[in-house]
């Protein structure tokens, strides 16, 4: 069974397309690139995967039910996370509460049981926190849990971002442009956390990224966009290579000095 | 005993208030003032879940207020009295003295129906475009009293103070300042559990990115619809409460004018603050008490106060935080409820 399988994913802005006859194939267990030159199309297809946009054409099977043009929170309950290519945390509400807010959709209690504290909600409740704690520990978040995202070092937000996308225990997380703003440490720190993400939570994970050199040494298959259109696929050496990918890039040397 | 001090405190001060009442030590003056703090507690701290906890602009809370207080009034005259459209009582006229809160929270339930009218747009607007479509709801929920004559229209509607007669003949007790001292600490009490749980703070990431509280798994409009509803639930508890103080009410109480009093209770108080919704409450009714000799002239100082306010202190008298957060000495005796 695959865990994701999209198939002629096309979709329209008005009279622009966006993203043309879209494939792809997840088995699950991958780590795949998604790169092109800005205005590719790339944003697009995370934001149809997840739900935020509903496509114009084509179908989006996670473990073969269609998720397209579900609403977002539904495609989240059902094992997609994401994080935002302009990072997008709750800022008035504390690193810890973030963390807990991401399982909102699996939190098991209602409103009569916020009212009424029942049983169900302390233990529920309770089981939210841990979890919680449990992240930021492993992420190594633990000293900011009382501070609000804002105060944080800009790669430690990004590390929250994560962090938030795997409170909410997906299969499959998505990360868009992870790299972006972060010094070079920062960026060897995010490729081991990336590379140990996905061994211990088992994941799969498909990323966006401009930095080559966080695409080439995590990736293990690579898709490039251009126009919407998926111009190359394969392996990171096969695609550097690929003379369609040089010419959609030609202009910026990233490819060839990487 | 400890755990729930707060409680406990309530209490007792709720049983001081009534045997004050009871035994005609404070003037009657004094008691209403008492009562309107009430009143303006449970629509500050129900507002402020909109426009504080969620980040919305409602400023139609008046209209929700109206909704709760026909509604209950409506069912008291006609199950209670002898009232010349409705007819004879339903029911035995003792029996309101069980059913009164029943009435009242059937009229709650009626206002957080009618709050549904804003939380269904609020799905696809927000901002300055919902607070036309709340103000507009105000406007609808007053016209179309004012246009349904058995109800009295722009006459008003009264013979609720029958209603409270009859629960005093059958025990003597101050009746509407228990209800008020129930429903204000009930209010108070379920908005605190609501904001501090996980759930309830959903809607403070819908405040803060609505976008990706969706995304990452927060269904928005379910909590839309229960802060809605929640709010306007609670508006129409203080308008119920509010009908029976005086035993009349009309239409043109409930205008954007009481809206407007609301909204500023809550900038007062500090948005995303209970305890500073409940203070300003507190603080506002009694500003409007003690500068009632300078009569008209009230409402040249009154909003001059408020942009004094805005000037030095835009935030509110608490800005963001609990009373537990300035004085964290507190936290020892009132601690926040958490699921630990």
């Amino acid at each position: 069974m695959a865990l994701l399988e999209i198939r002629k994913l096309t979709h329209y802005f008005g009279g622009l397309r966006a993203v043309a006859n879209f494939n792809l194939r997840l088995e699950g267990g991958e780590l795949l690139g998604l790169i092109g030159p800005n205005g590719a199309g790339k944003t697009t297809v995370f934001n149809l995967v997840c739900g935020f946009y509903k496509p114009t054409e084509g179908e989006i099977l996670f473990q073969e039910k269609d998720i397209a043009g579900l609403r977002p929170h539904a495609v989240t309950a059902m094992g997609v996370a994401r994080t935002f290519q302009n990072i997008r945390l709750w800022n008035t509400l504390t690193v810890f509460d973030n963390l807990c807010i991401a399982q909102h959709f699996r939190l098991g209690y209602g409103l009569a049981d916020v009212i009424l504290r029942t049983g169900r909600f302390t233990t529920r409740e309770r089981h939210v926190r841990r979890t919680a704690e449990e992240l930021l520990e492993i992420m190594g978040l633990r000293h900011y849990a009382g501070e609000h995202p804002g105060n944080l070092p800009y790669g430690m937000q990004r590390r929250l971002e994560i962090a938030r996308a795997l409170a909410t225990q997906p299969k499959l997380l998505l990360l868009d442009e992870p790299a972006a703003g972060m010094n070079p440490g920062e960026i060897d720190q995010l490729v081991e956390t990336i590379r140990w993400i996905r061994e211990s939570f088992a994941l799969t994970v498909w990323l966006i990224e401009h930095h080559m050199r966080v695409v080439m040494s995590v990736c293990e298959r690579v898709q490039v966009l251009d126009f919407g259109e998926t111009i190359a696929d394969g392996p990171p050496e096969a695609i550097k290579r690929d003379p369609r990918v040089i010419q959609a890039y030609l202009g910026s040397e990233e490819l060839s000095h990487a | 005993m400890r755990r729930h001090l707060g409680l406990w405190l309530y209490l007792a001060f709720s049983l001081v208030v009534l045997a004050i009442c009871h035994y005609q030590a404070l003037t009657a003056y004094a008691q209403l003032v008492l009562m309107f703090i009430g009143i303006n507690i449970i629509l500050s701290s129900s507002l402020n879940l909109i426009n504080g906890y969620m980040g919305e602009f409602s400023c139609g809370h008046a209209g929700f207020m109206a909704v709760g207080a026909y509604v209950s009034s409506i069912l008291n005259v006609w199950l209670f009295t002898s009232h010349k459209v409705f007819g004879p009582p339903v029911l035995s006229p003792s029996s309101a003295v069980y059913l009164f809160p029943v009435t009242l929270l059937a009229g709650a339930c009626a206002a957080a129906l009618a709050g549904l009218l804003v939380a269904f747009p609020s799905f696809r607007t927000r901002g300055d475009y919902l607070a036309i479509i709340t103000l507009a709801v105000n406007y609808i929920v007053k016209s179309s009293v004012e246009n349904i004559q058995v109800i009295g229209g722009a006459r008003g509607f009264m013979g609720m103070r029958k209603v409270i007669e009859e629960m005093e003949a059958v025990w003597r007790i101050p009746w509407i300042m228990l209800w008020i001292l129930v429903f204000t600490g009930l209010t108070v009490w379920v908005l605190h559990r609501f904001v501090s749980s996980s759930y309830g703070k959903g809607i403070v990431a819908i405040r803060d990115d609505e976008i990706a509280a969706e995304i990452m798994g927060v269904d928005t409009r379910r909590m839309k619809v229960a802060a809605f509803m929640l709010s306007s639930g609670m508006a129409g508890l203080a308008g119920g409460l509010f009908a029976h103080i005086l035993g009349y009410i009309n239409p043109g109480t409930f205008t954007i004018m009481k809206s407007t009093e609301v909204m500023v209770m809550v900038y007062l108080g500090g948005m995303g603050s209970l305890s500073g919704s409940v203070l300003s409450a507190v603080v506002f009714t009694l500003i409007l008490e003690v500068l009632r000799p300078l009569q008209v002239i009230k409402w040249v100082v009154i909003p001059l106060l408020l942009i004094l306010l805005m000037l030095l202190r835009p935030e509110g008298i608490m800005g963001n935080r609990e009373l537990t957060d300035v004085f964290p000495g507190l936290r020892r005796w009132f601690s926040a409820p958490k699921g630990t």
